[in-house]
């Protein structure tokens, strides 16, 4: 299926990551945003605000970021694509409807531009501290997936992968954004309408009376049924059955956490979305994502110019977490580095994949980025 | 021999029951309303979708054969406000309970009234949390005893009423349980009243609430709620406070129109952009 025109401004603009951001998830097919204003995310829901009307959009703003991460999802299943965007203090706000809608099975967008915790912490500056809140914020066992982009054009790019992700997937999915990509400006690249691809709903083929909302065939993703069709489905929070009807015991329990994190976990090698170069006949491999997968490059020219043999490899899709290519690479090479704004998150996923190398971590506390002196002193010693 | 179906029958997920209820527990009744209001209004349950939050009377999403979802604690109503802003076409009815809707989801509440959102919420009040054993809530009476104010409550109480008028309800009625031909009538009114519609329902938790506060049975409740109600329709929200044993006012408080959120959306931004306004018309996902 391709992008509906309405929502694509095709051409080439010159915008920050926000603001490529909302024109991916028009772009995408999203029609129902609910957000809350918080700094550095509120430009998104800002454009959104203007764009929406024009394209047969609705934009709420609710009273807080609780509400909008459920609003959202009654907005999921009024049959809309849906996103809601925020900030760490939001983002802590919405982690228990990213439970309700992992359990239920909720199709939806998070945005989260992340700046520097905990608490207020640092409103207008850069952080990457939020990573491994997007994976273990909200309680209980889950898997979700989560895109990481480095610049505008990529805000834009993967935040139409978010939503066809979600939908393919029926989980929550999320945008880690940065401060620095999200009012970074750049070129960005629209496509035409027919030249991106939208992952439609699987919605069921069953009659009223014999959909089961929690039936899943080989793909362990269940079919969804419009609501006000007659089908007259229950969705729980609870622990449920096939039917949804709330099911409260240890072996109904077992068979629905397993199908939910299967689900992801069966896939990640095509959930893998990473760039890899100079892997090939390296030393040691740079691990890095969003602004600081840039902010690492001048480091890694100097040590090559200098004859030594450094590789890159960039998370873009972050959650799930590319195990397998760690490990392939881990043996071949001393040392992976892994620089983050954050004081050593996804440096944890790396250690845990490295087998014996060494992985250097690189933390930095937020509100600006790394000095590439200290990037090179990090490649430095890796090479040693 | 011929049969005669149950009016509630074709409402409920048979295949659901026995329910969690307690004996003597009002939640019962209020849904047994609510069914024969859906009967009398005509609406086709197809077009109509109930939201939950948690709680005992959350459950009742879960009791109903309709599109049902139940929801976080204290959430429903944002849930039913996404689905009702996609959906012009389908009725939403949030169905929960006070301390779900009023305690954690106080806040939702009166932005849902302020916006005007074209939903109906259901409100059964019975004085405290009844799923986690009893504890005190905002609309627990003054010198009630809870398990968390074993020494009587201190705390002053919401009058429900006079919050959601004062927070631009259009519609705001209280019963109790057992004023079941009016509660039918005043569901079936708030069902099709365009804006938020509010009831409230004062229902006997005999387990939890009764019991520690000596008010006997469930029966015993009902007697009570018949003795202590004075109907007065139209009456000042100001005036309708509920205290541990005295009198409990009833009726239809509020009955007025504004425009709905969806309205005033689509007249603002026709105005403000003319052909240029799309509306939301289905799904598109």
């Amino acid at each position: 299926m391709h992008a509906d025109p309405a929502g694509v401004l095709t051409g080439a603009h010159f915008i920050d990551g926000d603001h490529a951001c909302c024109e991916g998830a028009l772009a995408a097919g999203c029609r129902f945003v609910a957000g809350y204003p918080i700094t550095p995310s509120t430009e998104v829901v800002e454009r959104i605000a203007v764009r929406f009307p024009e394209v047969g959009g609705v934009f709420i703003q609710m009273e807080d970021e609780i509400a909008s991460s459920i609003a959202i999802q009654g907005g999921a299943w009024g049959g809309q694509r849906v996103m809601t965007v925020t900030s760490g203090p939001g983002f802590s706000l919405m982690m228990e409807h990213i439970g309700l809608a992992v359990m239920t099975e909720t199709p939806c967008v998070f945005v989260n531009v992340q700046r520097g915790g905990p608490s207020t912490g640092l409103p207008t500056l850069p952080a990457q501290a939020d990573m491994m809140q997007a994976k273990w914020g909200s309680h209980g066992d889950y898997e979700i997936i989560a895109v990481c982009p480095n610049s505008p054009q990529e805000c834009f790019d993967l935040t139409i992968k978010a939503f066809n992700y979600a939908e393919q997937y029926r989980v929550p999915v999320f945008v880690m954004m940065d401060e620095c990509v999200g009012h970074m400006m750049e070129r960005v690249i629209i496509p035409k309408p027919e030249d991106i691809e939208i992952v439609p709903r699987k919605m069921t083929t069953s009659a009223p009376g014999e959909y089961l909302p929690y039936a899943a065939d080989g793909t362990l993703v269940p079919a969804m049924a419009p609501t006000g069709a007659g089908h007259r489905f229950h969705i729980t929070g609870l622990t449920h059955d096939e039917r949804g009807y709330p099911d409260m015991n240890a072996a109904a329990q077992a068979k629905l956490l397993k199908r939910l994190t299967d689900k992801i976990k069966k896939n990640v090698v095509a959930l893998t979305d990473i760039e890899e170069e100079g892997i090939e006949g390296a030393e040691i491999v740079v691990v890095a994502y969003g602004i600081t997968s840039r902010v690492v490059l001048p480091g890694i020219s100097e040590a090559r110019c200098q004859g030594r043999r450094v590789g890159l490899l960039r998370l873009r899709t972050v959650w799930p977490f590319p195990e397998h290519r760690i490990r392939a690479i881990a043996p071949a090479i001393k040392a992976f580095v892994v620089p983050e704004l954050n004081l050593g998150q996804m440096v944890r996923e790396v250690e845990r994949c490295a087998g014996g190398t060494r992985v250097i971590s690189v933390p930095h506390a937020g509100g600006t980025v790394h000095k590439p002196a200290t990037i090179t002193d990090a490649l430095v010693e890796a090479l040693q | 021999m011929s049969t005669v179906e149950n009016p509630v029958e074709r409402l409920l997920r048979s295949d659901r029951i026995p329910h969690i209820w307690c004996p003597g527990c009002g939640i019962g009744t209020t849904v047994n309303c609510f069914a024969r209001a859906i009967d009398d209004s005509g609406i086709d349950l197809d077009k109509l979708a109930i939201v939950s939050g948690i709680g005992c009377t959350g459950r009742v999403a879960g009791y109903t054969r309709l599109d049902s979802f139940h929801t976080t604690h204290g959430r429903a109503i944002p849930f039913a406000t996404g689905l009702k802003l996609v959906s012009p076409d389908l009725k939403v009815v949030v169905y929960s309970g006070d301390g779900d809707l009023i305690a954690i989801g106080g806040n939702h509440f009166i932005h849902a009234a302020r916006r005007n959102v074209d939903i109906t919420v259901i409100c059964v009040n019975n004085l405290t949390y009844g799923m986690t054993g009893g504890q005190v809530g905002p609309t627990t009476p003054l010198d009630a005893i809870a398990t968390t104010s074993p020494y009587g409550n201190y705390e002053q109480a919401f009058s429900l009423p006079y919050l959601a008028a004062s927070s631009g309800a259009v519609y705001v009625a209280r019963w109790t349980v057992y004023h079941v031909m009016q509660l039918k009538k005043a569901m079936r009114e708030a069902l099709t009243k365009k804006g938020f519609s509010f009831i409230e329902i004062i229902s006997p938790c005999p387990t939890l609430y009764g019991r520690r506060n000596r008010r006997g049975d469930g029966l015993d409740e009902l007697k009570d709620y018949k003795k202590r109600s004075v109907i007065k329709h139209g009456a000042d929200t100001k005036d309708v406070d509920m205290t541990f044993d005295g009198p409990i006012v009833v009726g239809k408080f509020v009955d007025r129109e504004r425009p709905t959120l969806q309205e005033a959306m689509d007249a603002h931004l026709q105005k403000k952009l003319g052909a240029r306004y799309k509306r939301l018309t289905g799904p598109t996902a």
